[in-house]
């Protein structure tokens, strides 16, 4: 009798518990919509904090610069020496430049630098906003008559949505620096012949597309960071939650918009 | 002198609440807190831990909303205020928190700079320099000017967060535990800038406090909050002269201690 009547229960619990966790998702999801509508709204209202973008664009910048430098010359150079023995197979040695700087152009600068970017960028802006919200630092701008959501959030995804596409300008040009380093120790090609080859093969549309995926990585990063910062609760813990959550949030999004651009872009050749 | 008093009684109290409800979720944290605060007054609101004293402090700044009942704070009801209004509002609101909540990537001066040159575009340099010292000097911190939050003490935290508030001339003054975790010398000092704030920038007060010395020491009135209501709202003889059990215990715990020691 007690067994018959505990296996039910036990799946309704389930059933409930489901529908439960599926509630919270899509309530999560809505208020992520709010945030996000809340952030356009208020970057169009006066006035805007020039002072505090400006230094939060130093800041992203100051963080990533070296990261991303290493990062992306050992990828040019490792992908270049790498390439070679297949592309030698055939006797086509001699693309090696324009595939390369392709490759980096295209996917390898935005991906690595958006990655680098959520780890470094991301969680920082986590952690910062998340031990402002539990000291109650926000609270305290608040009823300083200043607007905290402008104050802190606008500002920092509005400066990681701008340094994204100068930053992945750059580690694609040390990228294509690791690269010809390669290709000139092995090849002796000079460094005038490598970027003519390369730069023929790379169209404006690649360039362009690329800094689109920028922006979107950029605004990703800003955005996660700045939601889970902005919701954290639960005293440090909500510090350390927040700050892994606005990280694993943004790469796993990074991904995903990476297979959407790609495909929704390949269908205006 | 008679007169100035028969002035203030007819004035518009400066914060009115009536009936005022909150809970969170199942749990009902205020409910049905009537009081009035009159112009230069500062009142104590005692209550055991938990029992929504913040709560009751955010609501009447604008950080919580009520379920129900009216906040009127300066002639405003708080909750029916836009952001524009509220941020006006909120000029005139001193805050000070239980955690201090400075701005812990700011040094003290510009903990204090930051509110100031927000809201008053208008100052120069010089002026804003000014009022930083000045209102250090009030709370007795000159010697911090150029020091991180993380490099203060408690007590000295306290007071800079109440130096970051009256920076801005507020008219009103909310105090979160202003002696909670502080040596009786600390505690001492901080009563004495509540009494010299009340009257250097005639602020009315709310203090919140568990410690009986300073609710006697600083105010014209004390509330006992028990079980999201006002018990008792009177002078601190009249409140402690009652029977009722949650106050007798709350006396207890304060003064017994003191006069078991003087016994022995
Ligand atoms: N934002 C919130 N969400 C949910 N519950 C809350 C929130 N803020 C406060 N509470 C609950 O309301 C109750 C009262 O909290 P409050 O902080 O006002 O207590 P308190 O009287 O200030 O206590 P203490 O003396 O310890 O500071 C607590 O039980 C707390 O759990
Ligand atoms: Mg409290």
């Amino acid at each position: 009798m007690e067994t018959t009547s505990k296996n039910p229960n036990s799946t309704t619990k389930k059933k409930y518990l489901i529908s439960k966790s599926i509630d919270s998702f899509f309530e999560d999801l809505y208020e992520l919509y709010t945030f996000i509508i809340r952030f356009f709204k208020e970057s169009f209202s006066a006035p805007v904090e020039w002072k505090e973008i400006v230094n939060q664009c130093y800041a992203i910048g100051y963080k990533t610069l070296l990261l991303v430098s290493v990062t992306g010359f050992i990828t040019g150079t490792v992908f270049t020496k790498q390439s070679r023995p297949s592309l030698s197979a055939f006797g086509a040695a001699s693309w090696l430049p324009s595939l390369v700087s392709i490759a980096i152009i295209k996917t390898m600068a935005p991906l690595i630098t958006a990655l680098i970017a959520a780890g470094k960028v991301g969680s920082n802006i986590g952690a910062e906003l998340g031990s402002m919200k539990v000291t109650e630092q926000i609270d305290a701008m608040e009823v300083s008559a200043t607007n905290p959501f402008k104050f802190l959030v606008v500002s920092r995804i509005l400066a990681s949505t701008f340094m994204m596409p100068v930053l992945v300008l750059y580690t694609g040009l040390v990228g294509m620096m690791g690269a010809y380093l390669n290709v000139h120790a092995n090849e002796a090609t000079s460094f005038i012949s490598f970027f003519i080859s390369a730069f023929k093969t790379i169209e404006f549309k690649d360039i362009f597309t690329s800094l689109f995926k920028a922006i979107c990585y950029g605004f990703t990063i800003g955005v996660a960071g700045c939601y889970q910062g902005y919701n954290a609760e639960n005293g440090t813990q909500g510090v350390g939650r927040a700050a892994n959550l606005a990280v694993v949030f943004s790469m796993f999004l990074i991904f995903v918009e990476e297979l959407l651009i790609v495909q929704v872009l390949n269908n205006f050749k | 002198m008679d007169k100035e008093i028969i002035q203030i009684e007819n004035q518009e109290p400066v914060i009115c609440i009536k009936d005022l409800k909150k809970s969170f979720g199942s749990l009902n944290v205020l409910n049905g807190v009537d009081f009035e605060i009159k112009k230069g007054e500062n009142i104590a609101v005692l209550g055991r831990s938990g029992t929504g004293k913040s709560v009751l402090i955010k609501i009447i700044s604008g950080l919580l909303k009520p379920d129900s009942g009216l906040v009127k704070v300066l002639g405003q009801e708080v909750d029916k205020l836009n952001e524009k209004e509220l941020q006006t509002l909120r000029l005139k609101i001193g805050f000070s928190f239980q955690n201090s909540a400075l701005y812990d990537s700011m040094s003290v001066r510009e903990n204090l700079k930051f509110p100031l040159v927000r809201n008053r575009r208008e100052l120069n340099d010089k002026e804003v320099n000014d009022a930083i010292e000045s209102v250090l000097n009030d709370v007795g911190l000159p010697q911090t000017i150029n020091q991180m939050p993380s490099e203060l003490s408690g007590g000295q935290k306290k007071r800079i967060g109440i130096a970051r508030t009256l920076i801005l001339k507020p008219e009103i003054m909310l105090y979160d535990e202003p002696t909670s975790g502080l040596d009786p010398i600390t505690c001492i000092e901080l009563n004495n800038l509540i009494l010299k704030v009340q009257q250097e920038y005639k602020t009315s007060s709310i203090i919140i406090t568990h410690d009986l010395t300073c609710a006697k020491n600083t105010s014209d009135k004390v509330a006992v909050l028990v079980q999201g209501k006002f018990l008792k709202v009177g002078s601190f003889e009249e409140v402690f002269s009652s029977d009722d059990e949650n106050i007798r215990t709350f006396y207890n715990y304060n003064f017994t201690e003191n006069t078991k020691s003087n016994e022995k």
